[in-house]
């Protein structure tokens, strides 16, 4: 390795605040302000206050079928994920025509397809009754058939952006096409896959107003029959809006932060 | 098939690969016999690497038979993985796990392949580490060391699962060249110690202190093959004198 000798260390110019303000990240500070004026309307204001209240009842719900939906999303997209980048024919085309299938339908259709029609097809040549699968489980069926294609995207481009000598290096030392794809793939696939995952739990979590469709008491849900009886559409949706922006809002400033950690600590 | 001490430890008999309509290697046939060190050079797309890569099935002749130790390297994956076993191989481009420090590098097929334990084989890539210079290393990651230091962990790696026969596809091409004596040093110890190896390389001096045999290739074919000296003064075919004149300036 060549030593550089006395040569004089050049420091970066120390930036101007020109640069900081340029730099300061003004939308947080724009949509914080936002949400700030919301909490104290909320604090200050009882009807603000009792509709809050009321949306907040759905919020577990929300963030339950959210939660389930996403690492049953996670299991299935990287088993389909896998055999999109199978070697095997029929594992491949299963998955590709699964994949295409669900990418070619809106979301919106697929819920009410999967809810009403698939779920009970199922359930009938499986000699349960119509009504065995709650409304919820058929919900967070839906979400997790949907984002597992979704996610098998994210897993196959992850893998296929490993290159083909990692593979062959593993094949050489004798290690199984599965051991490989194991301990020596999957794992860089995975850190380089953490953005893109990071992504569809928030999209995941926006989708989840969806299955208000179905009548799953989540918080648009919620929303939707609190202003069918009191008609206070503005102060109701406002707050529905606060919850969804508040929650996608940390959650990108989580993900933002372990990204930043699994880089550090590789 | 048991392999008696007078079988070639690899025998290739009228290999040929396509890609496509492309004929990648052309009926190649050649034997080398346990201990040996022979080198393959030859023209960029000549089919030196992928006659070596159809050694340990990480390509698959069209025609033709490749017998390794006497197994016969076929579809069968038991078959395969034997031949695996006992056939190391460094890339060009190295291809360290880069999520592995230096050592986890040199145990995990030790663990998953050999079922060695943690211990075991750990007190396996210590040693080896050793031998290729550079114990300090063990628990670095793949991206801090040089190009010089990666390419000698790959070759120990490569010896933890203690193979018979070692192949080498261009093991110093992509590094500085400061670097690329201290692993032919390295390669030069093992051919030392008898061990069988197929090696890519245009490293004259390595041919010269360490091989035992030169083939040129040219075209998917092995034009001609002899002792270094042999072929390195007197070759015999027009293409290998043109490539010579061309790499010995
Ligand atoms: N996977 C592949 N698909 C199509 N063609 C290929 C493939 N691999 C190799 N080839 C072609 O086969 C020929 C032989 O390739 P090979 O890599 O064996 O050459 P080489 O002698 O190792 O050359 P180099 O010195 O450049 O490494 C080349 O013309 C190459 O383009
Ligand atoms: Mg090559």
């Amino acid at each position: 390795m060549a030593v550089d000798h006395e040569r004089p260390e050049i420091q970066p110019r120390p930036r101007d605040l020109r640069a900081h303000l340029n730099e300061f990240p003004w939308w947080l500070l724009i949509i914080l302000s936002v949400i700030g004026y919301m909490v104290v309307r909320i604090i200050v204001d009882p009807i603000y206050r009792n509709i809050f209240n009321t949306i907040l009842q759905g919020l577990s719900t929300t963030l339950y079928v959210t939660a389930v939906s996403f690492v049953f999303a996670l299991v299935f997209g990287l088993f389909l994920g896998l055999g999109r980048v199978s070697t095997n024919v029929i594992l491949r085309n299963l998955s590709i025509t699964y994949i295409e299938f669900i990418r070619g339908v809106p979301m919106l259709v697929l819920i009410f397809t999967i809810s009403y029609a698939v779920v009970p097809l199922l359930a009938r040549t499986f000699g349960l009754p119509n009504n065995a699968i709650s409304l919820t489980a058929r919900a967070i069926i839906a979400l997790v058939l949907i984002y597992g294609a979704y996610i098998a995207e994210v897993f196959r481009a992850g893998i296929e952006a490993i290159g083909r000598g990692q593979m062959e290096a593993g094949r050489s030392l004798g290690m199984s096409r599965w051991q490989t794809m194991l301990y020596v793939i999957l794992p860089q696939a995975t850190r380089n896959m953490l953005p893109a995952l990071g992504n569809d739990l928030i999209a995941l979590l926006k989708d989840t107003s969806l299955v208000s469709v179905l009548g799953v008491r989540e918080i648009t849900q919620v929303s939707r029959l609190s202003v069918s009886t009191s008609f206070r559409y503005e102060e109701t949706y406002f707050i529905l809006t606060l919850f969804y922006l508040s929650m996608t809002l940390i959650l990108s400033l989580l993900l933002q932060w372990i990204q930043r950690r699994a880089k550090i600590k590789r | 098939m048991v392999a008696t001490s007078a079988d070639p430890m690899i025998r290739i008999e009228n290999v040929s690969k396509f890609y496509g309509h492309f004929r990648a290697l052309d009926q190649v046939s050649l034997d080398v016999q346990a201990g040996e060190v022979l080198m393959i050079v030859g023209p960029s797309g000549s089919g030196k690497s992928t006659l070596l890569r159809c050694i340990n099935h990480l390509e698959v002749p069209d025609a033709g038979r490749i017998v390794v130790d006497g197994i016969l390297v076929d579809n069968d994956e038991k078959h395969i993985n034997a031949v695996r076993a006992e056939v190391g191989m460094v890339f060009q481009r190295f291809e360290l796990f880069p999520h592995l420090t230096v050592i986890e590098n040199i145990c995990l097929a030790q663990q998953k392949v050999r079922r060695r334990s943690r211990a075991e084989s750990q007190t396996i890539a210590r040693t080896l580490l050793e031998k290729v210079g550079i114990p300090e290393q063990a628990q670095k990651y793949p991206e801090q060391l040089s190009g010089g230091q990666q390419q000698r962990v790959a070759i120990a790696r490569a010896l933890a699962m203690q193979p018979k026969i070692m192949l080498f596809d261009e093991p110093t091409s992509a590094l500085d060249p400061e670097m690329i004596k201290e692993v032919l040093d390295v390669m030069l110890a093992l051919a030392h110690e008898g061990m069988t190896m197929v090696v890519v390389s245009h490293e004259m001096g390595f041919a010269r202190n360490a091989a035992h045999r030169v083939a040129f290739m040219d075209q998917g074919r092995i034009v001609e093959q002899g002792p270094p000296d042999k072929i390195f003064s007197t070759p015999q075919h027009d293409r290998t004198q043109l490539f010579l004149s061309r790499i010995l300036h």
